[in-house]
């Protein structure tokens, strides 16, 4: 069935392109080695085997996750602005905001199809209901990441800069909370200028990040979740989100094709 | 390595062509994020539940081939249980056989530092609890037991927490000795070799204290005649003293 609009045809075809490079190859081999993985752990775990198995896939396939889908996005789009793609669709009748929700919506697809699958694996070791919750909380942390690695490479042009510092900035949100917590807790209370700006910076940081350690906790697969911590990863998610899509929508608006 | 500079899109345009519902967005996206942030900060304070460390080939996969890099994160993240902000959790309702499991963890991962050994043996050991000042003070004689010409400085402490907070003279006398057995003369300085000496005298027998001395200068450990003076007219007036009395 083809698209039926301009937003969703250029999705479509962002989708398509994603299953054409053999990403979901990739995925499938990924998920049958991190099968192995999980049953080698359950092998060697005297205790608490399942909760070992569901810690190691959780954390390790939110990482595949995010990997996959920050390089895909910042290749593909890199590939579209040097082979003049980008350049062809804007000279039809296509706005630069369509162009930009059309991509954004086939990566957010393919985050979705990658996400599901690591999930079905994982009906294997994990409770349901709370799978449920953290592949839905795994979905809105994809789709920031998907966000900003459009807005790094808008920003920065440039493969290896904008990869590291999407994964820079992933890194930086899922620890802030700790950060904070030592910048703001040292032992030695010295009250020097260095230490209060450290402090000052670090809290000036934290107000403009996402505070992603409260997303996808593993605790919720081993010990049960509480689905009050959906509300926080939603507005999170809405705000973020918005934030990132309008300063990609102004970035994009900038560069001259 | 080639870098794939687009320099096709590098040139900019204006602000002014930024459609301004674009602009609107971005200023209330920010807006919102600082709000919701400022309403919903929790510092994640945890209880006084210390993990039990994981085993050190566990840690070793984790450090991806860098032990003293992984070592320094452990210990900050370590010494942020017990003064978070809001919360000052006393070390008595610390886990002490988690926390020397995560400090051993730490000396293994980096062997020639000091810090894990220092937070043992000026920190922790300050708990007002004498069985966890024990727990405590016996790792640092097990570690110092490891690396006695490195480590005698949290030995020599150990000596004295033992003797003036657990007030434990036997226990300070054991210390003291051990420090004494397992140092080198020329690298470990001769007060912290005779500070067995100091606890003899303080429990009051001075002919031990002298049969020591006698020994510690036969030995010729102590050389300088101005220290020999020294220790021999300490334990002269220690020796008056009671007669005096």
């Amino acid at each position: 069935m083809m698209p039926v609009n301009k937003t969703t045809t250029i999705a479509y075809y962002t989708f398509r392109e994603a299953t054409q490079n053999q990403l979901f190859v990739l995925t499938l081999i990924g998920l049958v080695c991190l099968l192995g993985v999980a049953e080698f752990v359950g092998d060697l775990a005297i205790s608490e085997t399942r909760q070992f198995q569901i810690s190691l896939l959780a954390n390790i396939g939110r990482w595949f996750l995010v990997i996959t889908v920050a390089l895909f996005v910042i290749t593909s789009m890199i590939r579209e602005f040097n082979d003049k793609g980008c350049d062809l669709i804007l000279s039809l009748p296509v706005s630069k905001p369509t162009y930009y929700f059309g991509k954004l919506l086939g990566y957010f697809l393919l985050g979705l199809v990658i996400a599901l699958s690591l999930s079905v694996l994982m009906l294997l070791y994990a409770d349901t209901q709370a799978l449920m919750i953290w592949l839905i909380s795994l979905v809105c942390e994809a789709v920031i990441v998907m966000a900003l690695s459009m807005l790094c490479l808008f920003t920065f042009s440039n493969i290896t800069i904008a990869f590291i510092a999407t994964i820079s900035f992933y890194m930086l949100s899922r620890s802030i909370d700790a950060i904070q917590l030592i910048s703001v807790s040292p032992i030695l209370e010295t009250n020097t200028i260095s230490q209060e700006f450290m402090t000052s910076l670090v809290n000036l940081i934290a107000f403009v990040l996402p505070d992603l350690s409260r997303f996808t906790r593993t605790e919720w697969l081993v010990y049960g979740v509480n689905i009050d911590e959906m509300g926080f990863v939603l507005v999170q998610t809405a705000i973020y989100l918005t934030l990132l899509v309008a300063a990609g929508l102004f970035d994009l608006s900038r560069k001259e094709f | 390595m080639k870098f794939y500079i687009l320099n096709s899109i590098s040139r900019e345009r204006p602000v002014s062509v930024v459609p301004k519902w674009v602009m609107a967005i971005l200023g209330i996206a920010i807006m919102a994020q600082l709000v919701f942030h400022a309403n919903t900060t929790r510092l994640n304070i945890r209880e006084t539940l210390i993990p039990e460390a994981p085993s050190q080939a566990a840690l070793n996969v984790l450090s991806l081939g860098d032990e003293i890099g992984i070592s320094k994160f452990i210990m900050l993240w370590l010494q942020g249980f017990d003064h978070q902000p809001g919360i000052s959790i006393p070390f008595s309702r610390l886990d002490y056989d988690s926390l020397i499991s995560w400090l051993d963890r730490v000396l293994q991962l980096d062997q020639d530092s000091h810090y894990a050994l220092l937070s043992a043996s000026r920190i922790y050991s300050e708990v007002p609890d004498t069985d966890k000042q024990r727990k405590i003070l016996e790792f640092v004689y097990e570690k110092f037991l490891e690396k006695p010409d490195q480590r005698w400085v949290w030995m020599a402490h150990a000596v004295y927490v033992a003797r003036h907070k657990v007030k434990d003279n036997q226990l300070a006398l054991r210390y003291a000795r051990q420090l004494r057995i397992h140092t080198t003369s020329s690298v470990v300085p001769n007060w912290a070799r005779q500070l067995e000496l100091f606890v003899y005298e303080d429990l009051g027998e001075l002919e031990t204290a002298q049969i020591l001395l006698g020994g510690l200068i036969e030995s010729g450990e102590i050389t300088d005649e101005n220290e020999i003076n020294f220790l021999l007219s300490r334990l002269a007036i220690n020796e008056e003293e009671p007669q005096k009395n």
